[in-house]
């Protein structure tokens, strides 16, 4: 089972990464861009357990170090095994 | 009156503390290391600057999980005075022994600079040889600086007095201008509640002495020195 974590900055916590990227990305053209914010991809690989188990694990691991709460909001996706060939 | 200065794999400026305390200070000192499980008797515990476990992940997030850092909480709850300076502060955070993180300078530089400090309260262990609204000079040298609360733990700060140290002009008056990372309400430093736990971006160590460009570090740490002992650890 493979879980796909992604943690973001929440709204509310200025990005200064986001908005130098959405600046390069206007110099490019690219005018359309209102907003952009740049967060962390995790994959995670787990044994066993069910779906159900990984996502109460994942979501734990999420609350405990993947992201910091203070400033990061997180969302995940699990895959079971069988999908991934 | 001894000091513990953590080494984690990635410190650096444990020497620059621990040159201060034995060198300038003339105050015992002992290294602690980051698998210590513990504080060999120190009176004073810091966590210096650096980069500790790579800073991965997040700064300070791998750090928590260290052996000495269970000790460095207990020792925080029985009122011991735990001092943490840049990468420390970060530690801080992320061990929950202070509110808020640091995320990335708003300039997204890596900032090292002289910064002025205004002092905001001089009640503490770590303050007290420092004048009403003092302003210290101290350096800063940080990529991850810049202090977020949600505004209710701010006003929470705020109305308790535990902003410690804010940036400021010369003349002390807090402006944005003088803000080198984006820190909320230009916070350089916060205190815990009991006012046993300090955390601060700048590194009072590298002011400590002349020939370093200024000696208003020392101050803090002449004000620990002093305190230490007076702090009852129940």
């Amino acid at each position: 089972m493979i879980a796909r974590v992604i943690v973001t900055p929440k709204p509310v916590v200025n990005d200064p990464q986001g908005i130098t990227v959405k600046q390069g990305l206007a110099s490019l053209g690219f005018r359309e861009v209102v907003d952009v914010r740049v967060g962390k991809y995790i994959e995670v690989n787990l044994e066993g357990s069910s779906e159900h188990e990984a996502r109460q694990r994942v979501e734990a691991m999420c609350r405990q170090l993947l992201a910091n709460h203070v400033i990061e909001d997180f969302r995940f996706d699990i895959e079971p095994e069988h999908k991934r060939r | 009156m001894k000091f513990g200065v953590v080494v984690f794999p990635g410190t650096w400026s444990d020497r620059d503390c621990g040159w201060v305390i034995d060198q300038v200070l003339g105050a015992e000192l002992t290294y602690l290391w980051h698998k210590d499980a513990d504080l060999k008797g120190c009176d004073c515990v810091i966590l210096p600057g650096g980069f500790a476990y790579g800073d991965y992940l997040r700064t300070g997030a791998i750090a928590r999980f260290a052996p000495v850092m269970e000790q460095i909480g207990e020792f925080a709850d029985r009122g011991g005075l735990v001092w943490g300076i840049c990468n420390g502060f970060q530690v801080l955070c992320e061990a929950g022994l202070l509110p808020g993180a640091l995320i990335r300078n708003a300039s997204l530089e890596f900032r090292c600079e002289w910064t002025n400090l205004v002092v905001e309260r001089t009640d503490l262990p770590f303050t007290s040889r420092c004048e009403e609204r003092e302003v210290l000079r101290v350096p800063i040298a940080h990529g991850e600086g810049s202090y977020f609360a949600d505004p209710a733990t701010l006003s929470r700060l705020e109305q308790r007095g535990q902003v410690v140290f804010r940036y400021c002009d010369p003349g002390g008056r807090v402006v944005p201008a003088a803000n080198p990372n984006g820190s909320l309400h230009n916070i350089a430093g916060i205190v815990n509640a009991r006012g046993n736990v300090l955390g601060m971006m700048p590194h009072p160590e590298r002011c400590s002495e002349a020939e370093l460009g200024g000696t208003d570090g020392l101050k803090l740490f002449r004000s620990v020195a002093e305190n230490a002992l007076k702090v009852l650890v129940s």
